[in-house]
């Protein structure tokens, strides 16, 4: 896919969320900017922790109920950080969807999967009720469950980890969103149906012409499924850029240190490799680069100053003081 | 399985509860201190009166034949004379019954009327004033006996602003509800303390279930959200323990009964102690032990319609 000249479907610019927790202000998105057009997929990716969740949550309009999220989220000419609720209603699941990590818990387990997916239909189309019924079945089917019609009747609990992840996607898409913000969807799950459900979702994605987010700490699963990629580091973005350009050519030490600890054609028992130290709590951030207590090329600045996310060629951007000039990882 | 073979099962289940029920009340009788033939005999009674009474009431005989007999006797629908109202204890017990499951009844829908909402606006609220005021009146509520608020009641809305009846049961259904208002409240205050509390923080915590994140993701309108996916999800541990707060309850109708002068069947038990009425006590605590039961059967049928994962089991 190529989709450089096309315009954006989502805009965001400048977003911050702040929670508040005895007191004391966490900073768990921090500045986020990024943009995604139509067909495209962006990776977001970073450790647990690093906001990538939570800047889903706060492009959706969940994050809000649990703390102050600012900035601009444009979608279709308007800012939805700025949108009250029972507007925003129109736009969540209509055109914007969701999934989850955790298809166990995801689903209500008091809810056949059929009225989970109903209900979604009947909030965003006008679809009479053997409408609804149908389109159902067709999204259940279109995902792959076997039988669609019969389990519509099934509650959650009867299908395994996998189906259920296809159930939540069936319902995510059942009203024809144009942006899916995946959250880890492949995560809690065998790695023989990782690969299925990101399929899924893909395919999904170019037939339906629709942008995604795909949040991920697996950077060979980006690899091979984005467009672009964003590095998040303590509820910044540290990196980004196309894909292969990144891979290629990681400019800062914390996306070398990623790729570096994906594991690929080594022989048995070699130590793996990893980023050193833990990730600073978001109540007490370092004065300067954040990454600097864990970075093996922090100069003098670092220590004072926070590295701005600045062009390095005409689409990849680094926030970073020293980066790397020639670094090579194993994904790439 | 079918709800119906679920019941079914359930009832067969009950039979050797209700058999260590029987023990247990047979065993209560016989080991109280004194014996019950001179104690309902009185103190003028002759020692030919009480063996009279002794052998009426079977208590020359063998333990287990006194058992064998209280069970079958039992089994039939007989539960002897009341020494005290000079009949039948299950006619006495069936005059006495539907004012009692009326009362019991009326405090529960009473609770859930309070505590629902008032639960639902505190823990939409946490953290903040509405909570903050809820709990703080409920904790008192909690704080206080029961008769104690119930005496509160009867001195200033019945006694003194004639509000309400202090006493008596009323004939016609409206009349029930005006009649049995402050025992019913009296009962509801201290019930919908528990569950409140409960209902709260089980909201709370499916209120950031991620199948509730899912819901506000889908854009569902907001009362279909708490209504649909919140509401059903809290009452699951809420239903348990108010099946556990209703056979609280029961005993609880002792004191308010006594207190409102309801003719129910928690009086009529205090009376029977008093009176040292032997075959009532009986047949008011079996009776007491079957509503129970009956309570704990609707709770785990309630449980598993909210419930599919329970319907399996």
């Amino acid at each position: 896919m190529s989709m450089e000249d096309q315009k954006p479907i989502l805009e965001v610019n400048e977003l911050n969320t702040t929670f508040h927790r005895n007191g004391r202000a966490l900073p768990a998105v921090r500045d986020v900017s990024f943009s995604v057009a139509r067909g495209e997929v962006l990776g977001l990716v970073g450790e647990s922790g690093s906001g990538k969740s939570v800047t889903l949550r706060s492009i959706i309009g969940l994050a809000r109920r649990y703390g102050d999220v600012t900035g601009q989220v444009r979608w279709k000419g308007s800012d939805l950080v700025a949108m009250p609720d029972r507007v925003l209603r129109h736009k969540q699941g209509r055109e914007i969807a969701m999934i989850f990590q955790e298809p166990m818990t995801s689903l209500n387990p008091l809810l056949t999967v059929g009225l989970q997916l109903e209900e979604s239909l009947r909030a965003h189309t006008d679809l009479q009720r053997k409408a609804r019924h149908d389109r159902a079945v067709e999204m259940l089917d279109l995902v792959g469950i076997p039988s669609a019609a019969q389990r519509l009747k099934d509650y959650p609990h009867q299908f395994s980890g996998g189906m259920r992840q296809r159930v939540m996607i069936a319902i995510a898409l059942a009203a024809n969103p144009k942006l899916l913000l995946a959250d880890e969807p492949t995560t809690a799950l065998d790695v023989t149906i990782q690969a299925q459900i990101l399929d899924l979702i893909l395919r999904l994605a170019q037939d339906m012409d629709m942008g995604v987010v795909l949040v991920t700490h697996d950077l060979g699963v980006v690899a091979q499924t984005c467009d672009n990629l964003a590095v998040m580091y303590a509820g910044r973005i540290v990196e980004q850029g196309p894909v292969r350009d990144v891979l290629r050519a990681p400019g800062h030490p914390y996306t070398v240190g990623l790729m570096r600890s994906v594991p690929e054609n080594l022989p048995p028992r070699t130590p793996l490799s990893s980023v050193p130290g833990v990730p600073p709590s978001l109540d007490a951030l370092p004065t300067g680069c954040v990454f600097a207590p864990r970075c093996s090329s922090c100069i003098e600045p670092c220590l004072q100053d926070r590295p701005a996310l600045t062009l390095i060629t005409d689409r990849r951007q680094v926030a970073c003081f020293n980066p790397v000039t020639n670094a090579k990882g194993n994904v790439a | 399985m079918s709800s119906l073979t679920y019941i079914f099962k359930r009832l067969l289940m009950m039979i050797p509860t209700f058999f260590l029920v029987m023990i247990i009340i047979f065993l209560l009788v016989r080991l109280l201190p004194g014996d019950p033939a001179i104690a309902m005999a009185g103190d003028r009674a002759s020692d030919a009166d009480i063996q009279a009474i002794r052998e009426r009431l079977g208590l020359t005989e063998p333990m287990l034949v006194q058992f064998w007999l209280f069970l079958s006797n039992t089994v039939q629908g007989d539960l002897g004379q009341s020494i005290l109202m000079r009949t039948d204890v299950i006619d006495v017990i069936a005059d006495r019954l539907p004012i009692t499951v009326f009362l019991t009844i009326y405090s529960v829908a009473l609770s859930l009327l309070i505590a629902g909402p008032l639960a639902f606006v505190a823990a939409l609220n946490r953290g903040r004033w509405p909570d903050a005021v809820i709990r703080t009146v409920f904790q008192i509520g909690l704080s206080m006996p029961v008769f104690y608020i119930g005496l509160v009641l009867l001195t200033f809305l019945a006694a003194q602003l004639r509000l309400f009846p202090v006493g008596g049961y009323g004939d016609t259904f409206g009349e029930r509800l005006y009649h049995l208002f402050l025992p019913s409240i009296t009962v509801a205050l201290y019930t919908s303390a528990i569950i409140m509390r409960n209902l709260r923080s089980a909201v709370i915590e499916v209120l950031d279930a991620e199948y509730v994140q899912f819901a506000r993701a889908k854009g569902l309108p907001s009362r279909l959200v708490l209504g649909r996916h919140v509401l059903r999800n809290a009452l699951i541990s809420t239903v348990t323990l108010l099946g556990l707060s209703i056979g609280n309850l029961m005993s609880g109708t002792l004191v308010t009964e006594t207190v409102f002068a309801v003719p129910g069947m928690g009086r009529l038990m205090l009376e029977a102690i008093f009176a040292r009425d032997y075959p009532l006590i009986q047949g008011l605590t079996l009776t007491f032990a079957i509503l129970v039961s009956f309570v704990f059967l609707m709770t785990d049928l309630f449980q598993s319609r909210l419930d599919p994962r329970m319907r399996l089991q």
